[in-house]
């Protein structure tokens, strides 16, 4: 029964995050995006008290429920095993040492500014990669076969789509990711969980405290280690008659295996004996990861155009998006404008794989916070829709001396069409043409502008990213003379 | 078949062949055209509905150029994620109108898209065209990818040689080209021969050289829309094609309707002339669009109707 409860669960927290994160078509509401709320890490960085409180509360009172049923990691691996042909685990020793020191070098690399650490092991995170860059485009690609057999009938319910690697290194980082964690889930089963994985550290520290749990009858017990061959943590020891409770995942696989009934999920009644030197090593990482500074300079790829990148809406600079963001890549994928991917060297080594804005597939929607919406982090803080129309992110330049109007003498003014603000205003050239004028105070850095100049191979027209998001002046609204039109002029 | 069937056929094949070369058509479409009554209907104070079943009625009926069982395109203009309010999308009402008519007079499919440039399904649902045109029984299509244009040659264009145009516009028996009339930084004014930027992919290529020309060379597409039909029930008059705020906006009550693009566009610059200065030389495309004889600026000598509900 409590196994079939975690599995339903599972299936459906899995399954709908999943598919959050592949919809580009938007068929699930936005409103889906508290799967990712729920998340530990995302819960943490975000100080969202309420979830930590209902994790940790639900943690003590049932271990690791987490690791089990929300986390998508965690089941991804479950799936993965199940593809695999023997599924028969056997006892290993915890190796605490390994767990404690891989989460303090996390912790303290975070504190370093390595936000990109935290982003590749964070399991939520590296999840949304995997869902992102490598399960989307194949969803996107059944798509469209779907899109061009319908089309081709003169049914538009599908609709090609394009596919894109938005960025080689995260799609590199997150097709390294499925194939390592698949293997190793497929071979041993939560092992990532239990050694790598931070969150399953502390979950798994916490999990030793917990009110149930899984206990084994020791007068019914015969170990015969039917129990341990089905334990998919690897965390029974059938000779001993015992559970490691700190890698326990609760996934009651155990109970329904043991032909004595001699497993239950129950109230505990032992004593929990105190390792002092653990506690002494936890404490001596802890102090370590808080007091170190950042020493780490940053280094700075040169960008082609712009001086300093463009955070996205909300993130108000990239050293607030650094201690904020783990990259789960939910934004970049829920951006109806294309506007948000993967850095590169954009914000420095550390902020690999954090969104950045760019303009070359679409530009920023001055009517959209769906980004600042979506994040579980709160390292894109929500925006009302008047504070988006004035947030600014970066500011115009124009290079009139490479502007089409003024090397070719003709029309364009596709820069200032696209201006929400017209902060790129056409005002009167030569010869009845119209040429770019910018006023940046009221710019909002949507890059409508850079999107659409067509000046190559550098823009005439582009955006200068703000360090640290600031407030665009409310433009002036002409007044209108409200003249009645009252005949046609010819 | 034997031969003489063989034959016959391939008679009947070379002539049609023949006549569509040559422009042939045009001359049975020339004698439609001489019996029609106006060449230009400018209707002016009614709702957008209204006005344009008045002027369609002027035009002879929507009969005329919808037949039974014809695929038709009503191309709108749903650049941006714009509420129908800010007159930076052509009015729903009118859309859904034009739909209706069409079905009546026995179209067999009614297609509606748009090559927007905010993003498509934003701009389908908050110009309102998309439910509008749903409720009247029109199929709404995509237009965002490059899949769905294929390469068309211009012959007679000037800078443009070559364009993709959306496969609904080419696979269409007849099709309506549908603009609002607006204020646009870079060409100056966007009206009926600018919209048809929206069934271009490759439109980028425009802005880089010589926009005026590359808006008359798009509109020696052989296919001309059989009808175009000028939304002027809100106007951008500043700030356009996109438009900033409600203070941007007129409303001026107006349709204009003609089967020729240069002349409907010359006369809705002269209609905006009048909220907000704008030379006809200053829309240079219009004059571009008369040297191409894809229509006519000199609307004096044309038979206009004006009517004032």
């Amino acid at each position: 029964m409590l196994k079939k409860i975690r599995v339903a669960v599972s299936v459906l927290v899995f399954g709908l995050l999943s598919f959050y994160f592949m919809d580009f078509a938007g068929i699930l509401p936005s409103e889906f995006h508290v799967l990712g709320h729920i998340q530990f890490i995302p819960a943490w960085l975000s100080r969202n008290i309420a979830v930590m409180l209902g994790l940790v509360a639900c943690t003590m009172l049932f271990g690791r429920v987490y690791c089990s049923s929300i986390c998508p990691m965690g089941m991804f691996q479950d799936v993965a095993n199940r593809c695999s042909k023997s599924k028969k685990f056997a006892y290993r020793k915890n190796n605490l040492v390994l767990r404690w020191s891989i989460l303090a070098a996390f912790l303290i690399l975070f504190h370093l500014g390595f936000a990109v650490i935290i982003g590749i092991f964070d399991p939520y995170s590296a999840y949304g990669r995997i869902a992102v860059h490598i399960f989307k485009p194949i969803y996107m690609f059944a798509n469209n076969i779907l899109a061009f057999v319908f089309n081709h009938f003169g049914n538009y319910a599908f609709y090609q789509t394009e596919i894109a690697i938005l960025s080689i290194s995260s799609f590199c980082i997150a097709l390294f990711t499925f194939i390592f964690i698949g293997v190793l889930a497929l071979a041993k089963g939560r092992l990532y969980c239990n050694t790598i994985c931070p969150v399953g550290t502390v979950l798994g520290f916490m999990n030793k405290f917990s009110l149930f749990k899984i206990q084994i009858d020791s007068d019914k017990c015969v170990s015969c280690g039917i129990c341990a061959k089905k334990c998919k943590a690897s965390c029974i020891d059938a000779r001993a008659k015992t559970v490691d409770y700190s890698r326990c995942v609760n996934c009651f696989n155990c109970i329904n295996s043991c032909n004595k009934k001699g497993i239950s999920f129950s109230m505990n009644k032992n004593k929990l004996e105190v390792d002092k030197s653990k506690r002494r090593f936890l404490l001596s990482g802890l102090t370590i990861a808080a007091a170190a500074p950042a020493v780490f300079a940053q280094t700075k790829a040169e960008l082609q155009n712009r001086k300093n990148a463009i955070s996205p809406p909300g993130a108000v600079s990239a050293e607030r998006l650094l201690k904020h963001c783990t990259s789960c890549h939910l934004c970049i994928s829920k951006c109806p404008s294309k506007v948000l991917k993967p850095a590169f060297m954009e914000y420095g080594i550390g902020g690999m794989m954090q969104p950045v804005m760019y303009f070359e597939k679409g530009f920023c929607n001055f009517d959209c916070t769906l980004c600042t919406d979506v994040c579980p982090n709160n390292a894109l803080t929500s925006l009302t829709m008047e504070q988006k129309h004035r947030l600014q992110v970066g500011r115009v330049v124009f290079k009139p001396d490479i502007c089409v109007v003024h090397t070719k003498g003709t029309s364009c003014g596709a820069c200032s069409e696209h201006c929400p603000t017209q902060a790129v205003k056409m005002i009167p050239y030569k010869n009845g043409l119209t040429i770019p004028f910018i006023d940046t105070d009221i710019c909002v850095g949507c890059g409508g502008c850079e999107f659409i100049c067509p000046v190559r191979p550098h823009r005439a027209i582009y955006v200068e990213g703000n360090r640290v998001h600031k407030q665009a002046k409310a433009f002036d609204v002409e007044k209108k003379d409200e003249k009645e039109i009252t005949d046609f002029g010819f | 078949m034997d031969r003489r069937d063989f034959l016959k056929s391939l008679a009947i094949a070379g002539t049609a062949f023949t006549l569509k070369m040559k422009g042939g058509m045009d001359v049975f479409a020339q004698t439609m055209e001489n019996a029609l009554p106006t060449d230009l209907v400018a209707v002016m104070g009614g709702e957008p509905d209204a006005m344009f079943k008045k002027a369609i009625e002027e035009m002879g009926g929507m009969g005329r150029y919808v037949k039974r069982g014809q695929k038709v395109v009503v191309k709108p203009n749903i650049g941006w994620d714009k509420v129908p309010e800010l007159a930076a999308n052509t009015n729903p009402i009118l859309v859904k109108e034009i739909i209706k008519q069409c079905l009546a007079a026995g179209a067999k499919e009614v297609v509606v898209f748009d090559n927007t440039c905010d993003d498509w399904k934003k701009c389908y649902a908050n110009s309102g065209i998309e439910a509008a045109a749903k409720a009247a029984g029109a199929k709404i299509l995509p237009a965002d990818n490059k899949s769905y244009y294929s390469d068309v040659s211009l012959p007679q264009g000037k800078k443009l040689k070559s364009m993709q145009v959306h496969k609904a516009i080419l696979d269409c028996d007849v099709w309506i080209n549908v603009p609002i009339l607006k204020h646009h930084g870079g060409a100056n004014m966007s009206i009926a021969m600018k919209n048809l930027m929206g069934i271009i992919w490759n439109r980028r290529i425009f802005h880089i050289s010589d926009l005026q020309q590359c808006i008359a060379d798009v509109c020696t597409l052989e296919k001309k829309p059989i009808l175009n039909v000028v939304d002027a029930y809100r106007v951008l008059k500043a700030n356009g094609p996109r438009g900033r705020s409600q203070e941007d906006v007129v409303t001026s009550k107006a349709l204009f309707i003609s089967q020729d693009m240069v002349a409907v566009d010359t006369a809705a610059t002269k209609f905006f002339n009048q909220i907000q200065a704008m030379p006809l030389d200053d829309v240079k495309y219009l004059s571009h669009g008369q040297a191409l004889k894809i229509g006519t600026m000199d609307i004096d000598n044309l038979n206009v109707k004006r009517i004032k509900m």
